[in-house]
């Protein structure tokens, strides 16, 4: 069974060139659907694996109790007192507790890709700040001053937005800033905004000295409980407290999810579209080979053999559409940096990431429409009436 | 001379539409062993018709188509194929070679539903080929044959397996003379030579006068025309 299975499949496979225009459309065809669908998963990756790769699970963020996010939150200063009082927050050597009070507003940028304008966060921090985002550097320039007009941006922000490059002045609605540094954070959601002195942001926005997230440095990961226990008890404190682990993944999930429902439907409609051309391309290969089938039969072969040749053909077909695919989705987007609208309705930076699982997932789709295509072209190849051996051609 | 084939009653009608077309009605006949048997008739007559019912690739409205006393009309598709792969060899007008495969390969066909090693394979098409004097263009591909070497190339298939029968239907229909002739001399080796049994179906008297037995099927009857 098996040697004359091989032996009608590479009689299908050999005979391709014979109908070369079908079978490149429906390679090409299925090549876009899977390219469509990796495109998705890949940008859906991509956001997910970069906020994903932000935050510590021993750092806490805390916002307004209901708001879901920083740019909804509220909060005082008095309120940031009482955190740095908490039980469960790490204190530096000099016995401070490492607590950062942030407010975050919205400014305009101006693509470079696109030369669109589009939100960027500009974050007021304090002078913890640093110390509570891993991998955190000064990759060019300096620190901004206390209670200047200085900006230290995002190296994201500074590749994919004009303006932002070191000496710079910019204007950001009615102000002028002056950009004296880049840092980085391995790769993470924070190199997508820029930061300045929380003094001159609540100054320059008439915050007062209101803010908006506390972060805080918790002495271990469990420590957090003690903190949410000290905030039910303390009326004064109405406040949402997550670790940044649980926070941004939180965050990713949307927009990955929203960018999932866009794509899934999206390729799947375009594989039926594939799947019709699959099916015409598998028909006319079997009508083709009508009477070399029907000759296969006569000697003595199988119908099941016609068949499996004919879905071999289909699937081979499919998985190579399904390869060409993802290796054009791979070299061209794999690790290219965009940006999108997160969930602080302001941009995240991320890179595309075409992930071995989103190939495998590409290629199975690939193949179920090589095989829904080929099913029933296969029972006609096995169904062939033999006496189709006296076809004149 | 012992009886290969034995139908009895045989008949075969098409349905088309609503209209039922009788081929022949009632049709008695032996093929003995060895036998060389041509069968001449007008188009419709039901030639290509009885040869399909003897190589088991259609079957009967009724009657019996019997071969070493296996009822050939009453296997089931299975085990119809795997009779015709060990039975029937068949010649065709058209030769019905796979375009993409060499002559070697094309002939190597039948013997992939064996379990002869790739060793036993080869010295067998060799042999085939070498008997129908084709040997030397085992590599070439069909378009590369003339359409007597295709001929030759199909006939090999049709005897690597060694069947006891070969059924050729217009053998030398799409040949010229010349060819033809070398064509049905062939035959008529595979005949005497090894002693196949061959009935075929020809248009051409020339080419019916190469067999032992001529017969005439005409209005569902056989007429015996000749004998060498």
């Amino acid at each position: 069974m098996f040697s004359q299975t091989l032996a009608v499949t590479m009689i299908n496979l050999r005979s391709i060139p014979q109908r070369w225009a079908l079978s490149l459309a429906t390679v090409f065809s299925i090549a876009l659907v899977v390219a469509v669908l990796l495109g998705f998963l890949a940008m859906a990756n991509g956001f997910r694996a970069t906020l994903s790769s932000t935050g510590s699970d021993d750092v806490a963020i805390m916002l307004r109790g209901g708001s879901q996010a920083e740019l909804n939150s509220g909060l005082s200063l008095d309120q940031q007192r009482l955190i740095e009082e908490a039980p469960g927050i790490a204190r530096d050597a000099e016995g401070e507790a490492i607590v950062s009070g942030e407010l975050y507003v919205i400014v305009d940028g101006i693509k470079r890709s696109s030369q669109t304008e589009a939100n960027l966060p500009l974050r007021g921090v304090g002078a913890a700040a640093p110390s509570l985002r891993d991998n955190f550097s000064i990759v060019e320039g300096r620190m901004f001053e206390v209670g200047s007009n200085e900006l230290l941006v995002g190296q994201s922000v500074q590749r994919e937005f004009e303006g932002f490059d070191l000496g710079q002045s910019i204007r950001l609605g009615t102000n002028e800033w002056v950009v004296v540094g880049t840092f980085s954070t391995g790769g993470s959601v924070f190199e997508s905004e820029i930061w300045a002195d929380l003094g001159t942001i609540q100054n320059l926005y008439q915050r007062g000295t209101s803010i908006q997230s506390i972060r805080a440095q918790l002495s271990s990961p469990e420590a957090i409980e003690e903190l949410r226990t000290y905030a039910e008890n303390e009326p004064r404190l109405n406040l949402d407290i997550n670790n940044e682990v649980e926070y941004f993944a939180e965050q990713a999930g949307g927009t990955s999810d929203l960018i999932m429902f866009l794509g899934w439907p999206l390729a799947i409609a375009m594989a039926v579209g594939a799947l019709a051309g699959a099916w015409n391309t598998m028909y006319s290969s079997v009508d083709t080979r009508m009477k070399e089938i029907a000759t296969l039969r006569a000697i003595g072969f199988s119908g099941s053999s016609a068949a499996i040749g004919t879905m071999v053909e289909s699937l081979l077909l499919a998985a190579l559409g399904g390869l060409v695919g993802a290796l054009a989705v791979y070299l061209v987007f794999d690790g290219i940096s965009a940006s999108t609208l997160g969930s602080g309705f302001t941009q995240v930076v991320f890179s595309f990431a075409v992930t071995s699982d989103a190939v495998f997932g590409g290629i199975i789709l690939a193949l179920i429409v090589g095989f829904l295509g080929g099913f029933v072209p296969a029972l006609r190849a096995a169904r062939v009436p033999l006496l189709a051996v006296h076809r004149s051609s | 001379m012992t009886a290969l084939y034995t139908l009895t009653d045989l008949s075969k009608r098409y349905t088309r539409g609503k209209e039922s077309i009788t081929i022949f009605e009632q049709l008695d006949m032996t093929i003995d062993q060895g036998d060389f048997i041509s069968i001449m008739g007008p188009s419709g007559s039901g030639k290509t018709t009885l040869l399909n019912l003897l190589g088991g690739i259609d079957r009967p409205s009724s009657g019996a188509v019997d071969c070493e006393g296996t009822r050939v009309d009453k296997l089931s598709e299975g085990k119809l194929a795997k009779w015709r792969s060990q039975h029937v060899g068949f010649i065709f007008q058209f030769y019905n070679l796979m375009p993409t495969l060499s002559a070697a390969q094309n002939v190597e066909l039948p013997l992939l539903l064996t379990n002869l090693s790739g060793k036993e394979r080869k010295r067998r098409v060799e042999t085939a080929l070498d008997i129908v004097g084709i040997l030397d263009r085992k590599g070439h591909r069909p378009a590369q044959l003339s359409g007597g070497q295709q001929q030759r190339v199909g006939i090999a298939r049709a005897i690597v397996a060694d069947p006891k029968v070969l059924l050729c239907d217009e053998p030398t229909g799409d040949l010229d003379r010349n060819t033809a002739d070398e064509v049905l001399e062939t035959l008529q080796l595979l005949n005497r030579e090894l002693n196949k049994t061959i009935v075929m179906v020809t248009h051409d008297p020339a080419a019916a006068g190469y067999a032992s037995r001529q017969l005439n099927l005409d209005k569902g009857r056989f007429v015996e025309t000749g004998a060498a």
